[in-house]
């Protein structure tokens, strides 16, 4: 048996150095005559892909539409991620990203591209405006105090605007949140909570 | 034509216009009840011919309201900016939409966020606000309760 494998003959996820590899596929191979039987779980499996594959939609209001648009494109380049295609119809897309004000006047029409959206679906709040209302907390009549006022959001990043670094971060957190079983479409459908909590 | 010509030729043309001093462009001040006719002889006049008007705002000092009007000409590259006063209580001043066609707009985000009314406007009504908002957003005196917290 070689290093990789555990006591009962099971190749695991483990790294070449020995660590386990965060996004590694979940599930291990047990050696057979012919090849392998791969035992996993499904609901892993499951939130594995679709956390590998989460399309945004294209939802920029403000300023923070610019610092998503720079982490799209080449020199952050979100796709390495999977978030491939930025779909512009929200019946194609999974993740939601909220990047920029919400003014009064924009959040019906927020709500009603959220509830456009196929299930599963995941918000990212980008930014200042869209976690609390920002700069215009104070003293404005028309910015809605925080996003989290017209639709339920996973991730919140400080910023404003955050850097495309935060938003890769707050990218891999939203994978990271999915895999587990932690984000509020999970929660709601009483999915498995992978890790056993 | 520079700051200096351009005095002379204002006060031969305007004999009640006030001057403000030490601003970037030439700045005037004038009644608002005679800017239509200022504003014609602006556009028509050889030596003047301001026809690009690139900004129309209002400003509220706490008194009064100030419109200020920002005018250029293409011919002969000079700049105006001119400012009238008007009375909180009844702002209202003629439109200049049928001399440069982009006050139209302009005009009605004033009446939008400030109140002020634009006599013989081809089209008044609010134009970045929703049609039933009470108020006028912009004036230093508008409270909203529900939205706005005071610091």
């Amino acid at each position: 048996m070689s290093d990789l494998q555990n006591i009962n003959g099971e190749f695991e996820n483990v790294s070449p150095t020995g660590g386990e590899l965060e996004g590694a596929f979940p599930g291990s191979v047990h050696p057979t005559a012919s090849g392998g039987i791969l035992v996993t779980k499904l609901d892993e499996v499951i939130n594995w892909a679709r956390s590998n594959s989460l399309w945004p939609l294209v939802f920029g209001t403000s300023c923070c539409a610019i610092e998503m648009m720079s982490t799209a494109s080449a020199k952050y380049d979100w796709s390495r991620f999977g978030f491939e295609v930025a779909r512009a119809t929200p019946r194609q897309a999974d993740v939601i990203i909220i990047a920029g004000t919400i003014v009064n006047k924009m959040a019906p029409v927020l709500k009603r591209l959220y509830d456009q959206m196929a299930d599963p679906k995941y918000v990212i709040a980008m930014g200042a405006c869209a976690t609390s209302g920002g700069p215009f907390f104070y003293n404005t009549y028309s910015v809605v105090k925080g996003a989290d006022h017209v639709i339920p959001v996973d991730v919140y990043i400080a910023g404003c605007p955050p850097r495309p670094e935060a938003l890769m971060h707050a990218l891999i957190t939203l994978q990271e949140k999915i895999r587990k079983g932690w984000t509020r479409e999970q929660i709601k459908n009483n999915n498995s909570i992978s890790n056993g909590q | 034509m520079s700051n200096e010509e351009l005095k002379i030729k204002l006060i031969e043309l305007i004999p009640p216009a006030t001057f403000e001093e030490g601003n970037e462009w030439m700045t005037i001040n004038i009644e608002s009840s005679n800017w239509k006719t200022v504003a014609q002889q602006f556009r028509s006049t050889a030596g003047f011919e301001f026809d690009y008007l690139f900004c129309l705002t209002c400003v509220d000092w706490k008194t009064h309201l100030t419109m200020v009007y920002h005018l250029t000409s293409t011919i002969h590259r000079h700049t105006l900016v001119v400012k009238s006063k008007l009375d909180r209580n009844n702002p209202e001043i003629e439109t200049v939409s049928d001399i440069w066609r982009t006050a139209e707009f302009h005009e009605r985000e004033v009446y939008d966020l400030f109140g002020v009314k634009f006599s013989h406007h081809p089209d008044l009504r609010r134009l970045l606000l929703t049609d039933d908002f009470n108020g006028y957003p912009l004036r230093k005196d508008f409270e909203d309760p529900v939205n706005m917290i005071k610091l």
